[in-house]
């Protein structure tokens, strides 16, 4: 299948590239610009492992076609801090220093989409509640946690944030 | 995914145009939340798409706008998450705003929009009973023109509507509100969000004016609509509750009455989400409720 060219702007950085119909945004990502820290797990919009912020909207990656993109600007969880380390400043997001702190992580495979939709939350509404963060991360599943420590880091976050 | 080509129009008669000259085999996209879901899994009703096209860039579909001669227009393209945000529908139809702000996640509402949950047409569709409830029309768009067809007209069957090949939703129109007006929407599932209706009900009720009944109640059912989801092949209104309660005082016996009679009325059946039987105790149990609210949301 022919290819076309698609402009993305992620995480700040211009980038044309060449896609088939049926690539998705989060294949592309993956897989054309090698930013390997949005995840798969279900490929059908239901445990938000994949979850990206274009044009400043929350969305789930893997349901979205690359072509459907065309001309977006695109956060992915390398766009919080710019290395899988640290910022440039040394220092990383709150909500990746309060899911360290707090110990919401276990394999991690979750951990990126929990972030994004932590951040989009949080940026949303500095002050929420309990139900609020139940609310806001019902999109994203994690098979590790049992979610009391990752809703703790998100109000953890909040904290640090105000 | 299997091949297929992709176009983006940017209008509507483009749109258009790129289905009539390509033909049979193609398919609109919006959200794809259900679109790219299936075609993935390969679960269609239709033929694997040789191509679809993008109706994102269509200013035709998009947003709403609200006025108090017309109504409202949602367009087909205005996500769940700008019409569950929007203050005018959450201040003049909160039946609409709580069909759309229970859709998935914040990132399904983020991508899925209203002309999609409509023309997928699936029986659990979370805003087909309070848009049936509101008699919202479907304005269509093809290639022999345009043509406008009530709501209540649209599902012909599980993931099947009145749509012509190549035609297109362009957007929903939906009358103002008249006064002493109040509706609700709620669904059952067993998880708040992320989870498909066992059963939706909408109810929109208008009373009389409360003094010339002489109720303590205030008033009577002047008009009462209710719709119910995932109860029948096609989100379905239900006449004969609606009949029982017009012109009658606006009392709980009337309202435990025409509960009864929806429950009756309901034809559902019983799948993984749900008894036969279960469903339609639901459809009692939360017709009432429905109604009560909606008559308390109207006296205010
Ligand atoms: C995780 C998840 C959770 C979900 N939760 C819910 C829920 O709680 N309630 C609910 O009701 N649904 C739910 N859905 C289903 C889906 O999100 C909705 O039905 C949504 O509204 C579909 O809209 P879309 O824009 O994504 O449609 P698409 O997937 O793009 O399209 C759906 C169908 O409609 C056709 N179509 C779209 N727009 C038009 C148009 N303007 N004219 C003609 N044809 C058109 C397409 O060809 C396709 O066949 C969920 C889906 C997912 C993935
Ligand atoms: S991989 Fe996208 S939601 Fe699961
Ligand atoms: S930490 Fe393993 S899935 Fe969430």
């Amino acid at each position: 299948m022919s290819k076309q060219i698609i402009t993305l702007n992620v995480n700040g950085e211009r980038q044309e590239i060449a896609v088939e119909p049926r690539w998705t945004l989060l294949y592309t990502v993956r897989e054309a610009l090698r930013l390997t820290g949005s995840k798969e797990g279900c490929g059908t919009g239901d445990c938000g492992a994949c979850s990206m912020i274009v044009d400043g909207r929350l969305v789930t990656s893997c349901l979205m076609l690359a072509a459907q993109a065309d001309g977006t600007e695109v956060t992915t969880i390398e766009g919080l801090a710019p290395s899988p380390v640290a910022g440039a400043d040394g220092r990383l997001h709150p909500v990746q220093q309060a899911f360290i702190d707090t110990g919401a992580v276990q394999c991690g495979f979750c951990i990126p989409g929990m972030i994004m939709a932590a951040k989009t939350l949080l940026d949303a509404n500095p002050n929420p509640t309990l139900d609020d963060v139940r609310l806001g991360l019902a999109g994203n599943l994690c098979r590790c946690t049992g979610y009391t420590k990752i809703y703790e880091a998100v109000l953890s976050a909040a904290d640090r944030m105000r | 995914m299997r091949p297929f080509e992709y176009f983006a129009p940017t209008s509507l008669q483009e749109a258009i145009d790129v289905l009539r000259q390509r033909g049979d085999g193609g398919r609109p996209l919006a959200g794809g939340t259900d679109l790219v879901v299936q075609m993935k899994e390969g679960v269609l009703r239709f033929p694997y798409p040789e191509y679809v096209v993008s109706l994102r860039r269509l200013p035709e579909l998009k947003g709403m706008d609200f006025s108090e001669a017309t109504g409202l227009r949602l367009g087909a393209g205005a996500t769940f998450a700008e019409v569950a945000e929007s203050p005018v529908v959450r201040e003049r139809y909160p039946i609409i705003a709580e069909g759309a702000s229970i859709v998935g996640s914040v990132q399904t509402m983020n991508m899925a929009t209203v002309g999609g949950n409509l023309c997928n047409a699936a029986p659990s569709a979370d805003i087909a009973p309070p848009l049936l409830a509101c008699e919202a029309t479907a304005r269509i768009a093809g290639p022999s023109g345009q043509r406008t067809v009530p709501l209540d007209e649209f599902f012909v069957g599980p993931g099947e509507t009145v749509l012509r090949p190549g035609e297109l939703l362009v957007e929903v129109l939906v009358p103002p509100p008249p006064p002493r007006t109040g509706g609700a929407y709620r669904r059952h599932t067993p998880r708040k969000q992320m989870d498909i209706a066992v059963v939706g009900v909408a109810a929109l009720v208008t009373l009389g004016p409360s003094t010339s009944s002489g109720q303590a109640d205030g008033g009577a059912f002047q008009r009462v609509r209710l719709a119910l989801g995932a109860v029948a092949p096609t989100p379905v209104r239900a006449r004969n509750a609606e009949a029982r309660l017009e012109g009658r005082p606006a009392s709980d016996e009337a309202i435990a009455g025409a509960a009864a009679i929806a429950h009756d009325e309901a034809k559902p059946i019983s799948d993984v989400r749900g008894s036969a039987a279960f469903r339609r105790h639901l459809v009692g149990v939360m017709t009432e409720r429905l109604l009560k609210e909606a008559v308390a949301r109207a006296r205010r």
